[in-house]
Order: C-alpha cells, then sequence, then structure tokens
C-alpha cells in the first residue's frame, strides 16, 4: 500500500474499531444479563421515522454546542466541567429577558442571547479568576459551581417565577410569540420542526474553527495547551490566554440552553433539561475536539438516545443500555486512536528500516 | 508536616472552642450538639474514603476523577451483595465492583496511556448507565425494590461504650461553655458508631502507615513524583500504578457503599450526589495527605449536615465566623504585602458581616449551596501553598527511562 492510501485508512480505522469494540461490549453485558442481545440492536438499528430524525437533529444541536463549549477548553487542557452549571444560570437569565420582553420582538430575542452569553461567561469566570488569581484547579472550582448554580437558580426562580397553569411546577413568565425563534417544518405531519436555533449552532462550529485554526488568537491558545513553556517563551501571557479560553467556553456554554428556550420550552422551569453539560464532555471528547467531529457524535449521542426509547416497551429492557454503550464509546475511541497510532509508527518504522536494508544491506537498529 | 496526637488534639479543641464561642454568641445552638456532630461523620466518612482512593491513585501518578462513577458503583455492589448476602456481603460487593471501576482505569491510563481525565469521565458515564441498568434488572419486581432502588438492606452493626453515653449526654444538657462541647464530640465517638466507620479510620491509619513508612509505599509515591527514576532503579512502575488504581476503586466503592448501608438503608439511584466529587477536592485541599483529606472531609460534612440541621439558623452562625476569618486572612494577607488579595478579603468580609447583621436566617436554597460555597472558599484561601505529586496525571510508557 502507498503510504497515503495507508495513512487514510489509519483515519478511518480508528472510529470504525471505536464502533465495533462499543458493538461487542455492550453485547456482551446484555447476554451475561440475560437480555436478547439481537432485539435490542434490530430496535436500536431500525431506520428511524421522519418525527425521530426531527428529534435526533434537534437534540443534536443541543449536544453540539455543549461539545464546543467543552472543546474550547480542551484546546488548551483546560477541563470545564462547569459547563453544566453556566448553561443552566444562562438559560434562565435569557428566559427572564426574554419573558419580559423589553425591547420589540426579535431585538428582545437578540438581547437575551447576549445575556445569555454574558451570563454564562461571567458564571466560568469565576473559575477562570480563581484559577489565574489562586492556582485553583478548574476542575474542582466548576464542580463546586455547578452545585452552587443548581441552588442559586432556584432561589432565583423562586422570586421571578410565575405559576405553570394547572401545575405544582414554577417557571419564569412564557416568551411572546414574537420572542419566539421560528423553525423549519419538514413535513406536514406533527413534530416535524427543526429548531431554528439550529443554524446559530452551526455558526457556532464555523466560528470556533475560524478563531481556532485561522486567527492569532486561536494559534496562541492552541500553543498554550500543547505547551505552556514554549508559549511563555514565545511572549503569549499564559494567564490571560486561561482566563479568556475560560471566558469563551462559558459564553458558549451560555448558548446550550437556548435552542430548547425559543424553539420548545418558552419558559425556564423546575422542568428544564439538565445534564446536557456532562454530555457535552464525553461528545468533545469523541469529536476529538475538531467541529465535524463534534457534529459527528452529537448526532450518535442523539442517535442513541432517541433510538433507545422503544426498547422498554418492544423488548423489556432498559434503555439505560444505551448509556453504557456512550461511556464505552468514549474510552474505546482513544484507546483506538492510541492502538491505531502506535500501529502506524511500527509500519513507518519498518517501511524506514525495510528502505535502509534495501540501501546498504545491514539492518540498523531501530530505537523507539 | 508530620501530625503529632497532640496537635491533632489541640486542633480539635480549637475548633470545639470556636464553635462553643459562635454559640454562645449567636445563639444557634445546633451548631455543635452531638446530633450534629454523629451527622457529620456519617456524612464525612464517604467523602474521606473517596478522597482516599483519591490519594491512593494520584500518589501512583494516575489523576482519578472516575471516582464518583466507583462511588456509584459501590453503591450498586452494596445493594447487590447486601441484599443477597447480608450487610457484610454489601461492604464486600461495594469493594469489589468499585475495583472493577479501578481495573478499567488502570487499564485505560497504565496500558493504553489515555488521558487521565478523559478514561475517568467515561468511567463515570458507564457506571452510571450499568448500575441504573442493572437495577433495573436485578430490582424490578422484589417487594420494597424497583428500577431504581434495591429493598432494605439489613444494618451493618454499631458500636457503643458501655455507660458513657448516658453520662455525657447528662453533660452536654447543661449547656456548660466548651465543656459542653467536648462532651459532645466525645458522645458522638462513642455512641451508635457503625463498625464501618471504625473500618475506615483503621484504612486511613493504615494507608498513612502503608504509603509513608513502607518500602512499598516509597516505591508507589515514587511513581507519582517521577517514574522514570523509579523504573530505573527497578520499580515495576505499571505494576505499582495497578496495585494503586485496584485499591482507589475499591476504596471508592466502600465509600459508595457506606452510602448505602450506612448513610441510608438501602441503594438509590442517584445516590452519590457527586460526592466522589467532592471527595476529590477534599483531597486536594488536604494537600494529597491523609491528614489534610481529614480535615477536608470533615469540613465539607460538617457543612452539609448543618443545613439539615436548622439550616437557616445555623448556616447564618456561619457568616460570622467567615467574616471574622476572612478579616484575619486579610490582615495576614496585607503583612506579606498581598495588597489586592487582602483587599478581595476585606471585600469579601464586610459584605458577609453586612449580610450577616441584616438578617436573621438564611434562605433555604442558599444553606444547601454551603458546602461547595465553604470549598471554594477555603481553597481559594489555601491552594497556592498545595502540590501534588509531580507526575500526576502525565502519561508514562514503559521504557522511557531509557
Amino acid at each position: 500500500m502507498s503510504p497515503r492510501v495507508t495513512k487514510v485508512a489509519l483515519i478511518v480505522a480508528a472510529p470504525v474499531l471505536a464502533l465495533v469494540a462499543a458493538y461487542l461490549i455492550t453485547s456482551a453485558v446484555l447476554l451475561v444479563a440475560g437480555d436478547p442481545a439481537g432485539e435490542v440492536w434490530a430496535t436500536i438499528l431500525t431506520p428511524p421515522e421522519l418525527r425521530n430524525v426531527t428529534s435526533i437533529i434537534n437534540n443534536a444541536s443541543v449536544l453540539y454546542l455543549s461539545g464546543l463549549a467543552v472543546a474550547v477548553g480542551f484546546r488548551m487542557n483546560l477541563f470545564n466541567i462547569g459547563v453544566d452549571g453556566q448553561y443552566r444560570i444562562a438559560a434562565f437569565v435569557a428566559a427572564v429577558v426574554a419573558g419580559e420582553a423589553w425591547l420589540p420582538g426579535p431585538l428582545n430575542t437578540v438581547l437575551a442571547i447576549l445575556a445569555a452569553v454574558l451570563a454564562g461567561a461571567a458564571w466560568a469566570g469565576i473559575a477562570g479568576l480563581l484559577r489565574v488569581t489562586r492556582g485553583v484547579s478548574e476542575v474542582i472550582s466548576t464542580i463546586m459551581l455547578n452545585a452552587i448554580s443548581t441552588s442559586l437558580v432556584a432561589f432565583l426562580l423562586r422570586k421571578a417565577a410565575v405559576r405553570v397553569e394547572g401545575s405544582n411546577a414554577i417557571g419564569t413568565k412564557q416568551i411572546p410569540q414574537d420572542g419566539r425563534i421560528p423553525g423549519f417544518t419538514l413535513s406536514d405531519q406533527p413534530g416535524t420542526e427543526l429548531y431554528g436555533f439550529l443554524v446559530l449552532a452551526v455558526v457556532a462550529g464555523l466560528a470556533y474553527w475560524f478563531v481556532l485554526n485561522r486567527t492569532r488568537f486561536g494559534f496562541e491558545l492552541r500553543a498554550t495547551g500543547a505547551s505552556e513553556t514554549a508559549a511563555v517563551a514565545s511572549g503569549i501571557n499564559v494567564k490571560r490566554m486561561v482566563l479568556v479560553a475560560m471566558l469563551i467556553s462559558g459564553g458558549v456554554a451560555g448558548l446550550v440552553g437556548l435552542p430548547i428556550l425559543f424553539g420548545d420550552a418558552y419558559s425556564y422551569g423546575t422542568t428544564f433539561q439538565s445534564g446536557l453539560g456532562f454530555a457535552g464532555i464525553a461528545i468533545a471528547l469523541i469529536g476529538r475536539n475538531h467541529p465535524v467531529g463534534i457534529a459527528l457524535g452529537a448526532l450518535l449521542f442523539a442517535y442513541l438516545d432517541e433510538q433507545s426509547n422503544p426498547l422498554q416497551i418492544l423488548v423489556g429492557v432498559s434503555s439505560d443500555i444505551v448509556k453504557i454503550t456512550q461511556g464505552i464509546i468514549v474510552l474505546t475511541v482513544v484507546i483506538a486512536y492510541e492502538v491505531v497510532r502506535r500501529f502506524g509508527v511500527r509500519l513507518e518504522q519498518q517501511m524506514v528500516a525495510r528502505e535502509l536494508e534495501n540501501r546498504d544491506g545491514s539492518r540498523p537498529e531501530v530505537t523507539v | 508536616m508530620s501530625l503529632r496526637p497532640a496537635w491533632i488534639l489541640l486542633g480539635i479543641a480549637g475548633v470545639l472552642l470556636l464553635l462553643a464561642l459562635l454559640q454562645l454568641l449567636t445563639g444557634a445552638d445546633d451548631l455543635a450538639s452531638s446530633g450534629t456532630l454523629q451527622a457529620t461523620v456519617i456524612a464525612a466518612v464517604p467523602i474521606a474514603l473517596a478522597g482516599l482512593g483519591g490519594l491512593w491513585s494520584e500518589r501512583a501518578g494516575v489523576v482519578n476523577i472516575g471516582l464518583e462513577g466507583m462511588m456509584i458503583l459501590g453503591t450498586f455492589g452494596a445493594g447487590f451483595g447486601g441484599f443477597f448476602y447480608g450487610p457484610w456481603g454489601g461492604v464486600l460487593g461495594a469493594a469489589l465492583l468499585g475495583a472493577v471501576g479501578g481495573l478499567i482505569h488502570a487499564v485505560a491510563t497504565v496500558s493504553f496511556g489515555v488521558d487521565h481525565i478523559v478514561s475517568g469521565v467515561a468511567i463515570n458515564i458507564i457506571a452510571l448507565g450499568a448500575t441504573q441498568y442493572l437495577a433495573a434488572q436485578v430490582f424490578s419486581g422484589l417487594s420494597g425494590g424497583g428500577s431504581t432502588q434495591s429493598p432494605t438492606l439489613g444494618d451493618v452493626p454499631t458500636f457503643t461504650v458501655p455507660g458513657l453515653s448516658g453520662l455525657l449526654g447528662a453533660v452536654e444538657e447543661r449547656e456548660l461553655f466548651f465543656v459542653s462541647e467536648v462532651a459532645a464530640f466525645v458522645r458522638a465517638l462513642t455512641t451508635d458508631v457503625s463498625v464501618l466507620v471504625l473500618i475506615a479510620v483503621a484504612l486511613f491509619v493504615l494507608t498513612w502507615y502503608v504509603l509513608w513508612h513502607t518500602a512499598f509505599g516509597l516505591r508507589l509515591r515514587s511513581c507519582g513524583e517521577s517514574p522514570a527514576a523509579a523504573e530505573s532503579l527497578g520499580v515495576n512502575v505499571y505494576r505499582y500504578k495497578f496495585v494503586a488504581v485496584l485499591t482507589s476503586g475499591a476504596l471508592a466503592g466502600l465509600a459508595g457503599g457506606f452510602l448505602a448501608l450506612v448513610a441510608s438503608s438501602n441503594y438509590r439511584d442517584g445516590q452519590t450526589g457527586g460526592r466522589g466529587y467532592i471527595g476529590l477536592a477534599a483531597m486536594i485541599f488536604g494537600n494529597w495527605r491523609p491528614g489534610g483529606l481529614l480535615v477536608g472531609s470533615g469540613l465539607f460534612g460538617y457543612t452539609d449536615t448543618l443545613r439539615l440541621r436548622s439550616g437557616g439558623e445555623s448556616v447564618h452562625a456561619l457568616l460570622a465566623l467567615v467574616a471574622v476569618l476572612l478579616a484575619a486572612a486579610a490582615f495576614w494577607q496585607w503583612r506579606r504585602s498581598q495588597r489586592v488579595a487582602a483587599g478581595v478579603s476585606v471585600a469579601v468580609a464586610v459584605a458577609t458581616a453586612a449580610w450577616f447583621f441584616s438578617t436573621v436566617s438564611v434562605p433555604g436554597d442558599f444553606t444547601s449551596m454551603t458546602p461547595y460555597v465553604t470549598t471554594l472558599l477555603v481553597l481559594a484561601l489555601a491552594s497556592q501553598r498545595l502540590r501534588m505529586p509531580a507526575a500526576d496525571g502525565m502519561r508514562y510508557r514503559r521504557g522511557s527511562a531509557g
């Protein structure tokens, strides 16, 4: 095989290997537990209907934003576990601003989105400041801030809330009709409307790619992540980079809850979806911090979530089984890349050795 | 710094004196009651055990953010073993399942060189999914059980020093300044103490001895400081890391088991509530040392308990303490000419004091964030003097020593 073909084959091999491994391990778990593995996979792999496709894409757009937020931090070795808290605070702030309708129509929507970004950035900024000024690991501080945000939002919600009619749930004021973001309908059937916010998610992905790969700031961010000492030596202010990266990560995290808020829920209440931040970590890892990879990861997770819904009814297996699959994929993707990388290195070494052998007939010692 | 028994006793006395003063000044009388202290022990032990797990693994150079997942596995292990084989079966099941989580982490990070945080996150996801799936499989349809909880489990035996409890209780009720607090403290440690608490204490002493006073421990820690140097001296780095991470998993599993067997009476979905992460924070707060870790978990357990013991009033009283401590910290920072830090401390101290004097109680939502805010505050004040193992979190491949 020519080197180029080998390279492409190796790139494709890793994710395929990871998926196959995840499939095998999940099947093994199912078999050991005495569940019908074949029927489970048949259900999960049934082609989804249009209604399900809509739901997969919508959920993927939310997960995608969450993955992007985490990835920004990852690119410079910052581990923002706090996306969960950041988007919760931001979604609440956006819901209040949008619900109050201070500005006419779409202008107010823009204001609400800006408020969400700022709120997310500010909440992440606390962790950034603590890291830069006091040396507190962002892993710990963001975990604490997650817990604090839960209580804080609960407290604020009680202050700002209106009672949802006919139930005990409380929520912020409903966003008026002209403040919502209209979706795209895929067909006449009900439940086939894509979030309008999807466009913003795609824009965020493009912006992420552009800023990281085509600007000086992005270069400095990646350089700091790759080697802090080298960054310092080339005059990069590492502390400032840490703070800015944390702010950006938090700002993107601020967007996470918005597709749901503006396209589906129209108010922030006690039942607002939680846990999206943690899924984002997994998705950023699967996508290897690449905007396209993250998108694929988000789609895969959303697909598994959606397709596992009928498992309990159809085959009597708890849909939690796909969580095992998702976790295993996170691990196998990384392991597969490492295995493939080592394999690739060995191939190259063998090739070099062969070339040298052909040249002077003596086999040189190869050390790694 | 080695912790001598005299210093420990002095420290405990100091804390009790502080609480006694605070009770006297604010009238919040649940701050140091034996009930509160007993609940503190129950709240602190799972965090301490999880942190101890983190200590083992990180001392060997493997960051373990998967503690939470291993703890979750432990809660299920306790539920499964406890239901089918009795309470001690539960303890064993918890440690075993935790160790399985540790095994996955060890294989991923040590054998395959996966980034430690990545592997930890994956384990947290897998553990959550696996326990929910298995719990639905095992406990559904059992009487008292369901897809999210196990039937009630048997109790691990408890231990009371005979005769002491009543006497101390009488002293506590006299409400003598400081004396009553000491009585309450001793009473909390001698009445209805679960054997698992004693085991946890023993594990701490054992860890301290093994890691810092044996050749094995020295080698294990050398893998966390400089694996290349360790290997050049003939230490099998991979094996030591495996042992450390497996132990770590078993301890975290035990922490989960404690939640299911002692802190409550059955396995429940979501029982850990992020305590694995808190354990990690307590370990960092404790500067990767068992003594410091104990203080950290005690602090967290205490603030976590307070919200349940006349929370609004108790936490309100703590505000006064925080204001005073911050003012002291500010003075100290000023002396070391850290002007900006001192300014921030003063500002926060003044704000806290203002909050204390303008209200009589803290709203419920704020009492529930107390432990987390405390942790953040303490880390913000202490973090710069912490030192983690030099090669912590770095991947190491055999043969790097050359």
